[in-house]
């Protein structure tokens, strides 16, 4: 896809979105949205590396059976606290507000989003959100879980159970305007000629996502909110003591957990669709296969959520209906790996960072997703459920699949953003490193799980030692993967080479603009003209 | 379990681990089909078609509506087995009462489990249960939500307060297994295990013996204790109405629909009597919301059971 207007190869010798302004307040008011983009990838570091500390101190405790490292009380903040900041601090915007943010006006050939001014009060809302959570990490911290079960949380638990959910609940707002933002923008702001069927897929996944975070959201803001009622007013809505339903909270809990794993997912798989499609140098195959299984996994996710109350007391015959339709719901995801690798065959395929970052998340993704398939079969709920298998089943699709994709779409487009080329060779070290302390941290929690091992136990059983000591290990090979980029990444944005336009051949409106691209993104306005991922020179229109 | 070495599966002991285990074992194929299909396939095109020189010519292949169609539907088919199979065994343990099921009482409070057997042995934190009887089990929590969990029979099932679950399984093999709960409950979550000693059928009659007054003594007791016989005298002739033969039948209420008097029912009656008022009395009772504990509750309901029981013969 190329703008028939701009096609400006080299930087120009004018200031870009970087050297427009120097002085704090030039970023913190900016609403240029890849200043906020970056103030958001700031921001997101800082908190993955305060939800990592939690992570070491929990696998650090479970290198011995007897619990006795810290107390049972700090080990069950630990794990609370690594839950609430990795999930509603860092997944849930790491790839729309970093990535999204900056590429989705220049995807679709516009100046910014339609609504500027909210998307910096997005960030503001993020780090008012984030700041709740900062003072409860520092006052004493949280252990409820970080899904606020009741009526523990409601009634029971001495700690700061309000400050984390009004955090949970500010922070929600931010994810609702961003999606807000980004509909609007998909919607209205396309330049000419960019019909819906040549959007990059990584607009696709993010309208998907979009679509989840205005829908979805305000249901988890309510039901923070009567959480919160119940535990500061006594007001009766899930504590049986009060006449309330606890079950009640986990359904209006998941109807919004669920759709938001995939609020975490989905702008991964639009990173990945990208970074094959660029390193195979081929165009997509099925992309609208992709582009719908985007949505269908939007729309059929919102049905799925009693998945995770098989055993929880609701009705077994809701449970029949929801297995169902998680069965099914585990047919587009599949699409889109069939698809990906379909478009590798016959490309010109280069394993650079991004695409090993790529080609890693295939990989996990398919494990978390065949895994998710007999966790959705209720028979094996029965024993599976609150176990070990579910913790390696969500971190194999929520480090496996949502983190890979984050690191290779940083790495991606990291010399659109910061304009440097990072050293490719340090990025492929701790992309292998990454792919390697993953498996051997998450792999031997399957085993656990399946010999029984219950999530959330601060001591357990001697016989299950080692393979939690072989999950610390590999947990510290983990950590090192993501030290280097953080080291590496920013001494980039130093004494990095400069990058050019498009250093990696790619395909795209942001790569036919300068590296970094000036505030305006574009200098004249945009016509679009070819298809999407014209990678190919020669045509086949179908393979069978 | 307590072997040191790495068991690839836990202990089989329950009617449910089999068919469990065979499920997961069908599935784990599946996976592994499917897993190593994507990995051999990815690894051998970025190798076969890996870059020879940056002017290497690609053709774009738009896709294919057969493809397509048979990568979503033949999986999806072969899910949806899965989903059949996984169905059928779960109704098995959550919904279908096996005949002549031995009743087993659970109540979870922060930070143990109390079982009580009709017969009379009560214990925390320990389960005995002879082998190759269908067991049901009665479960209740007095303050947050647990869940009763025995890995060896690749059963559990969460505890709430305020309303009861169940949950039916046949141990099958003589031991000792572990016993968890697998929702967190707060600080002392991983604490709240014990041990399941699956027993013969003649060691678990000596062990039973050892125990005292059976539940249906205690809640009679019980209720006379809490005034409960001043207004439910068994001719019917109290305030309130006989409690004979109650169990099970039909009641009914104010307004005239009838509601099966199960052990939900007969909880929530006591609790909260207004609630489901029976037709031709005035909703007089008083409740008992907060006076008697969930394992008085269910020594009460047992009581009210044996009523059933004895009708026609002693009263
Ligand atoms: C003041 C008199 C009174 C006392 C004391 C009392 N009840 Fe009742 N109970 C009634 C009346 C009247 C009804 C029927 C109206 C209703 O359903 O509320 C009733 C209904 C019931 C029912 C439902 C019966 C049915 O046929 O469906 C149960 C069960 C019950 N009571 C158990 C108890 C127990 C157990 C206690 C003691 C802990 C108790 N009651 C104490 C008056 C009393
Ligand atoms: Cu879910
Ligand atoms: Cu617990």
């Amino acid at each position: 896809m190329s703008a028939g207007t701009t096609t400006h190869d080299s930087a120009p010798s004018g200031v870009n979105y970087l050297t427009n302004g120097y002085s704090l307040k030039s970023w913190l008011l900016t609403v240029d949205h890849k200043r906020i983009a970056i103030l958001y990838l700031i921001s997101i570091t800082i908190f993955f590396a305060l939800g990592g500390i939690f992570a070491a101190a929990v696998r650090l405790e479970l290198l011995t059976p007897q619990g006795d490292m810290m107390d049972a009380e700090t080990y069950n903040k630990m794990f609370t606290m690594h839950g609430v900041v990795m999930i509603f601090f860092f997944l849930i915007p790491s790839v729309p507000a970093t990535l999204g943010n900056f590429l989705i006006p220049i995807m679709v050939g516009a100046k910014d989003l339609a609504f500027p001014k909210i998307n910096l009060l997005s960030w503001y809302l993020y780090i008012i959100g984030g700041m709740f959570g900062l003072y409860v990490a520092v006052s004493g911290g949280i252990e409820t879980g970080w899904t606020f079960y009741t009526p523990y949380s409601s009634t029971y638990s001495n700690s700061a159970v309000i400050a984390t959910a009004m955090g949970a609940f500010v922070a929600g707002f931010s994810s609702i305007l961003t999606g807000l933002n980004f509909i609007v923008t998909i919607h209205k702001m396309r330049a000419p000629g960019l019909t819906w069927g040549r959007l990059p897929l990584f607009v696709w996944a993010h309208y998907a996502t979009s679509l989840i975070q205005l829908l979805g959201t305000p249901v988890v803001a309510i039901t923070l909110v009567l959480m919160m009622l119940e535990r500061a007013f006594r007001i009766g809505f899930f504590d049986p003591a009060l006449g309330g339903d606890p079950v009640l909270f986990q359904h209006l809990f998941w109807f919004y957990s669920h759709p938001a794993v995939y609020i975490m997912i989905l702008p991964g798989m639009g990173v990945i669709s990208e970074v094959v499609t660029c390193y195979s140098k081929k165009g997509v195959f099925g992309y609208h296969f992709i582009a719908g299984s985007s949505l269908a996994i939007a729309v059929l996710g919102f049905f799925v959520w009693g998945h995770h109350m098989y055993t929880a007391g609701q009705s077994t015959y809701a449970g029949v209906v929801f297995s169902l339709i998680t069965f099914a719901v585990a047919v587009p995801s599949a699409v889109k790996i069939f698809n990906w690798t379909a478009t590798m065959y016959r490309g010109s395929i280069r394993v650079d960072t991004p695409m090993l970052y790529a080609l890693g998340f295939i990989g996990l993704f398919t494990v978390g997703g065949v895994t998710g398939v007999m966790l959705a079969t209720m028979a094996l709920d029965l024993h599976l459920h609150d176990t070990y298998f579910v913790v390696a089943h969500f971190h194999f699709v929520m480090v496996g699949g949502m983190v890979l994709a984050f690191m290779s779409g940083l790495h991606f487009w990291w010399p659109k953003m910061t304009g440097k080329i990072y050293p490719e060779i340090w990025g492929r070290v701790s992309a292998v490193l990454v792919f390697l302390g993953f498996n051997f941290t998450f792999f031997p929690q399957f085993l656990l799980g399946y010999m029984g091992m219950p999530r959330r136990y601060h001591a357990y059983p001697e016989e299950w030692q080692v393979l939690h000591v072989m999950s610390t290990i590999g947990a510290s090979v983990l950590m090192l993967g993501f030290v280097l980029p953080a080291i590496y990444l920013t001494w980039s944005v130093f004494k990095g080479k400069a990058a050019e336009a498009n250093p990696w051949q790619a395909k795209g409106l942001e790569w036919n603009i300068p590296s970094p691209p000036p505030t305006e993104n574009f200098p004249a306005p945009v016509v679009v003209n070819e298809e999407v991922y014209a990678y190919s020179h020669e045509e086949v229109k179908a393979l069978v | 379990m307590n072997e040191k070495t790495l068991p690839l599966l836990p202990e089989s002991a329950s009617n449910l681990s089999p068919q469990i285990d065979a499920l997961m074992m069908a599935e784990l194929g599946f996976s592994v089909f499917f897993s190593i299909l994507i990995f051999v396939l990815v690894t051998v095109f970025a190798i076969k078609f890996r870059r020879k020189s940056d002017y290497d010519v690609t053709p774009h292949i738009h896709g294919s509506l057969i493809l397509e169609l048979g990568w979503s539907l033949l999986p999806f088919a072969m899910i949806l087995g899965f989903f059949v199979w996984g169905t059928t065994v779960y109704f098995k343990a959550y919904a279908i009462q096996p005949n002549d099921a031995m009743e087993i009482f659970v109540t979870g409070k922060q930070w143990m489990w109390k079982v009580q057997h009709p017969e009379g042995p009560r214990e925390i934190n320990e389960l005995h249960v002879p082998v190759g009887r269908a067991l049901k089990f009665t479960m209740i929590s007095e303050d947050v939500i647990h869940s009763y969990y025995i890995p060896a029979f690749r059963l559990k099932r969460d505890v709430l307060p305020g309303r009861y679950t169940t949950m039916y399984v046949t141990p099958t093999k003589v031991g000792k297994f572990h016993l968890f709960c697998a929702e967190y409950c707060g600080t002392q979550h991983s604490g709240m295990i014990g041990t399941v000693y699956v027993q013969e059928q003649s060691d678990y009659e000596k062990w039973v013996a050892g125990g005292d007054e059976s539940m249906s003594a205690r809640g009679e007791a019980l209720f006379g204790q809490y005034g409960c016989v001043t207004c439910h005298l068994p001719d019917g002739k109290g305030r309130g109405p006989s409690l004979v033969g109650v169990y099970n039948s039909n009641v009914k209420l104010q307004g005239g629909n009838l509601v099966k008097a199960d052990d939900a029912y007969l909880r929530e009656s006591i609790l909260n009597p207004r609630a489901k008022v029976v037709d031709t009395y005035q909703s007089i009772m008083p409740t008992f919301q907060g006076q008697i504990s969930e394992e008085g509750l269910l020594q009460i309901i047992a009581y009210i059971k044996s009523l059933e029981k004895e009708e026609g013969g002693q009263q």
